[in-house]
C-alpha cells in the first residue's frame, strides 16, 4: 500500500494552519489561566487512595464511613470494583493504616490499596524539575540541529514540539483530565517522538535541497512539498503503529496508566500532524524570508 | 547459497539464545513496586540537634542504616538512595508488612538518656543527660556476663561528659527513652571514665538485642520526615502487571503482523530485529540490575515506537529506490546509505533529550531517562546494524530479486 498525496500543497495551506494553531495556543493560554490543570495529588499535595475491591461496595455506605474517619476534606469516585478517594490533606502513616484496616474490616477483607501521599513542596519541585529538564533538552536540540542542519530547522523543530506538548496540556486542561506524575512521562515521551518525527522530514528536505535549483519561491515550495509527500507513507505508518501500541495500553492497561496512554495517543497524533503541517511550513517561511526577496511568480491554483 | 546459510545460522542462533535465556530473564527482571506491590518513601532529613547540619556523610550513613534496617526485616533488595543534599528515597517492592517496616524506618528519631536529678517528685525522669548522637555509631552490641546473661555494651563519644554524669548519678537511675517511651531504667553502678558502659538486666537475648539496635539507630544524628509516599497493594500491583503485559502482547503481535504484511522481506527481517531488540533490552536491564517500573514501561513504548520507525524508514527508502528503477542490490545500497543518516540524526537528538533528563531529573524522570537512553543505543545496534547485515545477506544471496518481495508492485517501477 502506498499513500498518494503527491499533489497536496502543504505550504499553501500554511497560513490557515498557522492561524488555527495560534488560535489554539491562545485558547490553551486562556483555559490554563482560567481553569488551570486538574492536578492530581502528585502536584498538589494531599493523598490519593485507590482501592480495588473484590465485591461490590455501595457508594452510599462508603461516604458515611469516610466522614466518620475525619481525615479532612475529600472527593470520592467509585467505579466497578474500584474506589478512588482524594484527600486534600496529606495523611500521616497512622491515618493511612487506620483507613486501610477499617476499610478491610467494614467492607472487604480482600481489598487492595494504592496510596500516594505527597507533601506540597515536593509536588512543586517535581513539576519544576520536569519543566527545567524539558527546557534544557530543547536548548540541546536547538544546538544539535543547528549544527547538523541549520538554525532555521532548529527553531522550527522546537516550535513544533513545544506546540505539541502545549496542545496536549491544553486538552487536559479543557477536559479536566487528571494530571499526575505519569502525565509528565507522557509529555517526555511525546517530545521524544515528536523530535524524531520532525528530524526525519527535515532530513529529507535537506537532502532534496542539495539537488534543487532554488530560483524562485515556488522552487522552495516544491522542495518542501516533495519532501513531505516522499516521507508521508513513513510518517503515517509509524504514527499508526505507535499509536496502536498506545491504544492497547489505554484499552488493556492498568488503571494507573490510563491517563498516561491517553496523553500519549493525543501527543502522537498531534505530533505527527505538527511535523507535517507546522514544522515544515514554518521552516519554509523562515527560509523564504532569508533569501533576497524575489518577485514570486503568480502561483497557479492547482 | 553461502550467504543464505549464514542468514539462517544467525537467525537460528539469535532465536535459540532468546528461547534459551528468556524464561530466565523474565524471571530475573526486577519489577518495581507499581507492578508488584510495595512502597516508596521520600524522606527529608533534618538534624536532630539544634545547630547540627546535614552533611553528605551523615546522609549517606543514614541511608546505609535505613538499608540495613530494611534488610533486617527480611524484604528482598530494598533500594535506598540519597538525593540532593538532605533527602533519602527508599523503595521496597513486594512486601506484606509495610506498616511494620515503615515504623522501623522512622523509629530511631529521638533516643534520650534521662535522669531524675533536680526533678519534682512526681515528674519522673525529666533531665535529659545524653541524646542519641552522643553515642558512637554502631558501637552498641550484646555481650554476655559470666552467668551468660545478656549485657549491652555501649560507647559514648565524650568521655569527660559521661564520667561527670555517671559520677553524679551513682546509685541512681539513668533511664533510656525512645520517642518518650521508656525502654529501660538501669541503675548506675559506678563512675564510668573510659567512655564504655554496660547495661544489664535485660531478661532475654532478643530484648537485649532490640535495645542495642535501638541505641545504634538512635546514634544516627538525623531525623526523617516522610515527604512523599506511594504504596501499592500486592494484588493491585499484580493486576497492573497482568494488564500491562496483555497490552504489550496484543500490541506486539499487531505491530509484527503489520511490518510483515506491509514490508514483506524487509518487514520479516524487521520482525526478527524487533524481537532481538526487546530481548537485548531485557538482558541489559538484567545486567544493570535495574528495576522495571511505570516510567520504564513508558520509555519502553517509546523505544518500540522508534525501533519500528527505524525499520519503516529503511524499508520505505529501499522501496523508493526500487520504484525509481534501480536493481534490488543497488536499491539496498543507496537505501541503506540514505536512511542511515536520517536515523542517526533522529537518534542523536533523542540521546540529547535522554541525557539531559538523566542529569537533571530525579525519581520518575530519571527512571524514564535510563530506559530511554539504553533503548536508543540498543536500537542502533539491532534495528540499524543487525537489520542491515541480515538484509544484505538475503539480498546478496540473489534468491529474492522480485520487487514484490519488498512490497513494490511491478507497475509502480519507473524506468531509470
Amino acid at each position: 500500500m502506498r499513500y498518494k498525496f503527491s499533489n497536496l500543497n502543504f505550504v499553501k495551506i500554511a497560513r490557515p494552519v498557522f492561524i488555527s494553531a495560534i488560535v489554539l495556543v491562545l485558547a490553551g493560554i486562556v483555559s490554563l489561566s482560567i481553569f488551570g490543570l486538574n492536578y492530581g495529588i502528585d502536584f498538589k499535595s494531599g493523598s490519593s487512595v485507590d482501592i480495588s475491591v473484590s465485591k461490590n461496595v455501595e457508594k452510599a455506605q462508603v461516604e458515611p464511613f469516610l466522614n466518620s474517619e475525619e481525615f479532612g476534606k475529600y472527593t470520592f469516585t467509585s467505579g466497578e470494583s474500584r474506589i478512588s478517594i482524594r484527600f486534600e490533606e496529606a495523611l500521616t502513616d497512622v491515618q493511612q493504616k487506620k483507613l486501610e484496616s477499617d476499610f478491610k474490616e467494614k467492607f472487604d477483607a480482600k481489598a487492595s490499596f494504592e496510596v500516594n501521599i505527597v507533601d506540597v513542596d515536593i509536588a512543586k519541585e517535581q513539576e519544576w524539575n520536569a519543566l527545567k529538564g524539558i527546557l534544557i533538552a530543547c536548548i540541546g536540540i536547538v544546538i544539535y540541529v543547528a549544527i547538523r542542519f541549520e538554525w532555521r530547522f532548529a527553531i522550527s523543530a522546537v516550535a513544533s514540539l513545544i506546540f505539541v506538548a502545549f496542545m496536549v496540556i491544553t486538552i487536559f486542561s479543557i477536559f479536566r483530565l487528571e494530571v499526575n506524575l505519569p502525565f509528565i512521562l507522557a509529555i517526555l515521551t511525546i517530545i521524544g517522538y515528536s523530535i524524531n518525527d520532525t528530524v526525519v522530514i527535515f532530513d529529507r528536505i535537506r537532502e532534496n535541497l542539495r539537488f534543487a535549483k532554488l530560483k524562485t519561491d515556488s522552487d522552495l515550495t516544491d522542495v518542501v512539498n516533495k519532501s513531505i509527500s516522499q516521507t508521508l507513507t513513513r510518517s503515517i505508518n509509524t504514527v499508526v503503529t505507535v499509536a496502536f501500541a498506545a491504544v492497547c495500553l489505554f484499552v488493556f492497561g492498568s488503571e494507573s496508566i490510563k491517563m498516561f496512554s491517553l496523553a500519549m495517543i493525543l501527543g502522537l497524533l498531534i505530533g505527527a500532524a505538527s511535523s507535517i503541517f507546522i514544522a515544515s511550513p514554518l521552516w519554509h517561511l523562515l527560509r523564504r524570508k532569508a533569501k533576497p526577496h524575489q518577485k514570486a511568480k503568480p502561483q497557479s491554483a492547482s | 547459497m553461502k550467504r543464505l546459510l549464514t542468514f539462517v545460522f544467525v537467525v537460528v542462533v539469535a532465536f535459540g539464545a532468546i528461547a534459551w535465556t528468556s524464561p530466565h530473564l523474565l524471571d530475573q527482571t526486577k519489577l518495581g513496586l507499581d507492578l508488584k506491590g510495595g512502597f516508596e518513601i521520600l524522606y527529608e532529613a533534618q538534624p536532630l540537634n539544634e545547630g547540627g547540619t546535614v552533611t553528605k556523610e551523615s546522609l549517606k550513613e543514614t541511608a546505609k542504616s535505613l538499608e540495613k534496617r530494611a534488610n533486617k526485616t527480611g524484604v528482598a533488595e530494598p533500594e535506598v538512595t540519597t538525593e540532593g543534599s538532605n533527602r533519602i528515597r527508599v523503595k521496597i517492592a513486594g512486601v506484606s508488612n509495610e506498616q511494620e517496616i515503615r515504623d522501623k524506618m522512622k523509629k530511631p528519631a529521638e533516643l534520650e538518656f534521662r535522669s531524675a536529678s533536680g526533678c519534682a517528685a512526681d515528674a519522673g525522669y525529666c533531665k535529659v543527660e545524653l541524646v542519641g548522637s552522643d553515642f558512637v555509631e554502631g558501637a552498641a552490641k550484646v555481650e554476655y556476663n559470666s552467668l551468660n546473661e545478656p549485657l549491652i555494651a555501649i560507647q559514648v563519644k565524650d568521655k569527660a561528659k559521661f564520667a561527670e554524669i555517671s559520677t553524679r548519678l551513682v546509685g541512681k537511675n539513668l533511664a533510656i527513652f525512645l520517642d518518650d517511651d521508656m525502654l529501660s531504667d538501669p541503675v548506675v553502678q559506678q563512675p564510668l571514665t573510659d567512655g564504655n558502659a554496660t547495661i544489664s538486666g535485660q531478661r532475654t537475648i532478643a530484648e537485649a538485642k532490640d535495645l542495642a539496635d535501638t541505641i545504634n539507630l538512635g546514634a544516627l544524628p538525623l531525623s526523617l520526615t516522610e515527604k512523599y509516599t506511594q504504596s501499592v497493594g500486592a494484588t493491585l500491583g499484580q493486576k497492573s502487571l497482568e494488564d500491562t503485559a496483555l497490552a504489550g502482547i496484543v500490541a506486539s503481535i499487531v505491530i509484527l503482523l503489520f511490518m510483515l504484511i506491509f514490508y514483506r522481506l524487509p518487514g520479516f527481517i524487521a520482525c526478527i530485529c524487533l524481537l532481538v531488540f526487546v530481548w537485548v533490552l531485557l538482558a541489559v536491564f538484567w545486567m544493570m540490575n535495574a528495576t522495571l517500573t511505570l516510567p520504564g514501561i513508558a520509555a519502553f513504548v517509546l523505544g518500540i515506537g522508534i525501533a519500528v520507525d527505524t525499520n519503516i524508514i529503511t524499508a520505505e527508502r529501499i522501496k523508493d529506490e526500487i520504484r525509481n528503477g534501480k536493481s534490488i542490490a543497488s536499491s539496498l545500497r543507496s537505501g541503506n546509505k540514505n536512511s542511515f543518516r536520517t536515523v542517526i540524526d533522529a537518534h542523536i537528538t533523542n540521546i540529547i533529550v535522554g541525557a539531559v533528563l538523566y542529569f537533571i531529573g530525579q525519581g520518575t524522570v530519571r527512571g524514564f531517562a535510563v530506559v530511554h537512553l539504553s533503548s536508543i543505543i540498543i536500537n542502533i545496534a539491532t534495528n540499524l546494524f543487525l537489520a542491515r547485515f541480515l538484509l544484505l545477506l538475503v539480498v546478496k544471496s540473489g534468491r529474492f530479486n522480485k520487487p514484490s518481495y519488498y512490497g513494490v508492485k511491478e507497475s509502480e517501477i519507473r524506468a531509470l
